[in-house]
């Protein structure tokens, strides 16, 4: 298994803090840029990154994420040039993990083991792929693991014991909690319910337990770092992307608007 | 044929426990929906052998729909193309105006079962969205439609019936407006509700159970041909058409006479422009196998597996996937896909109309155009029965549009 996620929730636990995740779509709103964003996201505080492989139908995620794939899509992505934006980030940094979510279905064309090979020779860490439940564990999670990649699953308020302990099954890395039931980027979670549902996983699993959907601001990062060991951070991110492009800001300015909202949130951990 | 062998000796076993017929179908959904995908599964196994919810069924399917709809020897169409009898299976005299009746009274009655007190559908053409929206006014749930934005602008009539039937149409600007996408928010909507909602999925995909729900509710429709065929003609027909978008209408006419290897069975998909140009909604004419809206199944996509537009003269067959059935039946090659273009189509359309006194959906003109193909060409005393799965009223607009006349 790839170390890099181990390495860092290690070192997270020692500084006694939540680590911060941050989503991008790889390409959005074009490949220099995405890149740019990219590059800087570890020097602004985001200690794992999560790239979105855009999809024309992404079934799980809510408009800000939707809409990023579609500027992406319309600007040439594909899961070649995904896996190259990687690739060019590795080049400087070797220590940052690196998650790769999505959708089935690009990767079913691209070929599973073709991808998982190329996915880990570049130095990808894990994979969340939206679609593809416990039920459907040999299309690519048993392969995926015998690659060495971690295989992240997301776990919900809708999941009860039962249903946690075959989701916990194959999961690996860290576990994706999801906040609320619905999609990316909607409406916030109860706090206190947050906790005790956190807390209900924690005796399910030794794995760390990420939180996300619907996570937008500083305060909402600083009180779910406080039980969680890490929050992850996605529709509000792309939407600073989105508002820059409405202001026909330049490719760095872009780049640095995202950065200073991540500077933001990696203070609430701090 | 092939010579893939199927699973068992049968066709008609499928699909296994979970879900697949073959590699295709499945259960591709999110986590936040499987705890719901199962809960239906649970509710389908326990109720779809059970003798109080088949009564009900039949109950409505008699009394609110008209069943069983009439098997139609066509003899002027017959006798125009002078060849084998055609006869029409008239779905499209169901309550409604066509075949999806048929399915969203099977859910509702479902849905009820398991106390759901919010319904929620898509619809491309709005046929499916007019039967949904007319078990929820019949059951008094409240009803949500998705449809895409395109798909009102061409279906205003039925975005108008589904609103006096006092259902909330929501138009869907995600993506290209269309019929996935309306399955892509009604998917979102119901992850979000996970309480209180059911959703009626209006074809034979989506998430095991799905496929196999609705073929069984759609079935009805073969059950009643092979009767009425054996009365009228003491034999089963030798063909057997219908079009196919997602596919609900053709698996119903054509999974009880699967084994039944004498009898043809041909599905018609939307050509759209013609194959060639990529103007056109024909997945597995001119599709790839990929994973979409929680099934495997044979889809229009691009080398990067991004879904492409599918296109055609109509909206219900305007769905660039197909039921994972289809896919399955096709790649064990015991029904034969071909796909008709929208002026062929158009043709049949026409035809119809003056021949039969039948103004029939564009879905169906589909079939009809593909009957017209192969009647002639076949003897006198051969027997084809094509679905007339739903009328054309809902169309008329879209037909005066291509014909070049103002209403």
């Amino acid at each position: 298994m790839t170390e890099r996620l181990q390495v860092r929730f290690e070192a997270l636990k020692k500084e006694g803090r939540a680590g911060l995740v941050t989503f991008i779509t790889a390409g959005d709103p074009n490949p220099e840029t995405s890149l740019e964003i990219l590059n800087g996201l570890p020097e602004a505080g985001a200690d794992i990154i999560e790239i979105g492989m855009p999809f024309s139908d992404p079934m799980a995620d809510g408009p800000a994420i939707q809409l990023s794939s579609q500027r992406a899509l319309n600007n040439g992505a594909s899961m070649a040039k995904t896996l190259e934006m990687v690739s060019s980030f590795r080049e400087n940094d070797d220590a940052t993990p690196i998650i790769l979510m999505g959708y089935f279905n690009p990767i079913y064309r691209y070929g599973p083991p073709g991808f998982l090979n190329d996915a880990i020779s570049i130095g990808v860490d894990g994979l969340i792929i939206v679609d593809l439940p416990p039920e459907e564990d040999d299309e690519l999670c048993h392969a995926c693991l015998t690659t060495g990649l971690n295989w992240i699953r997301l776990t919900t308020p809708t999941s009860d014991n039962n249903r946690l302990s075959s989701v916990l099954k194959n999961s690996s890395g860290f576990v994706y909690h999801v906040a609320i039931t619905g999609i990316t980027g909607t409406r916030s979670a109860e706090i206190e319910e947050l906790e005790a549902t956190v807390k209900r996983i924690r005796t399910q699993t030794s794995l760390p337990i990420a939180v996300g959907f619907g996570v937008k601001s500083q305060s909402q990062v600083r009180d779910i770092g406080r039980f969680a060991d890490a929050v992850v951070v996605g529709s509000a991110l792309v939407n600073t992307v989105k508002s820059a492009l409405e202001r026909d800001l330049a490719k760095q300015q872009i780049a640095s608007e995202v950065h200073d909202f991540v500077k933001e949130l990696a203070a609430g951990l701090r | 044929m092939n010579s893939t062998a199927p699973i068992t000796d049968s066709y008609r076993s499928g699909p296994d426990d979970s879900g697949h017929f073959g590699i295709f179908g499945g259960r591709f959904v999110a986590e936040t929906l499987m705890p719901l995908i199962l809960e239906v599964d649970r509710a389908w196994q326990k109720y779809r052998n059970d003798e109080d919810y088949l009564a009900d069924i039949r109950y409505y399917a008699e009394h609110y729909v008209g069943r069983p709809s009439p098997l139609y020897f066509a003899k002027r169409l017959t006798e125009h193309l002078d060849g084998a009898k055609i006869y029409f299976k008239r779905d499209e005299l169901n309550h409604t105006g066509s075949h999806k009746i048929n399915n969203t009274l099977g859910q509702i009655l479902l849905a009820r079962r398991m106390n759901k007190h919010r319904i929620i559908a898509e619809t491309g053409a709005g046929q499916h969205g007019v039967a949904a929206a007319t078990v929820c006014a019949l059951f008094d749930l409240p009803c949500v439609v998705y449809m895409g934005e395109t798909d009102i602008e061409r279906q205003a009539p039925n975005v108008f019936r589904m609103k006096l039937l006092g259902t909330e149409v929501v138009p869907v600007t995600s993506g290209t407006a269309t019929l996935k996408d309306a399955m892509n928010e009604a998917l979102r909507d119901w992850v979000a509700n996970v309480e209180d909602t059911f959703y009626i999925i209006g074809t034979c995909a989506g998430p095991h159970p799905y496929p196999e729900m609705v073929r069984e509710f759609q079935s009805v429709i073969g059950r009643e041909t092979r009767e009425q065929i054996m009365q009228y003609e003491n034999r089963l027909p030798d063909v057997m058409v219908a079009c196919i978008g997602g596919g609900s209408n053709a698996i119903g006419l054509f999974h009880p006479f699967l084994d039944d290897s004498d009898v043809d069975i041909i599905g018609v998909e939307a050509g759209g422009m013609g194959i060639d140009t990529g103007q056109h909604a024909a997945s597995l004419t001119g599709g790839q196998p990929g994973v979409l809206h929680g099934n495997r199944t044979y889809l229009l996509q691009n080398d990067d597996g991004q879904i492409r537009d599918a296109h055609s003269i109509s909206a219900g067959l305007d769905y660039p996937g197909i039921g994972p059935e289809h896919s399955w039946l096709h790649e064990q090659g015991r029904i034969e896909y071909v796909s008709v273009t929208d002026q062929e189509a158009l043709d049949a359309f026409q035809v119809c109309c003056r021949t039969e006194g039948i103004i029939p959906a564009l879905e169906p003109s589909h079939a009809l155009a593909h009957v017209m193909k192969i009647a002639p060409t076949m003897s006198k005393d051969q027997i084809i029965v094509m679905n007339m799965c739903g009328r054309g009223d809902k169309d008329v607009f879209t037909v005066a549009d291509a014909l070049g006349e103002k209403l």
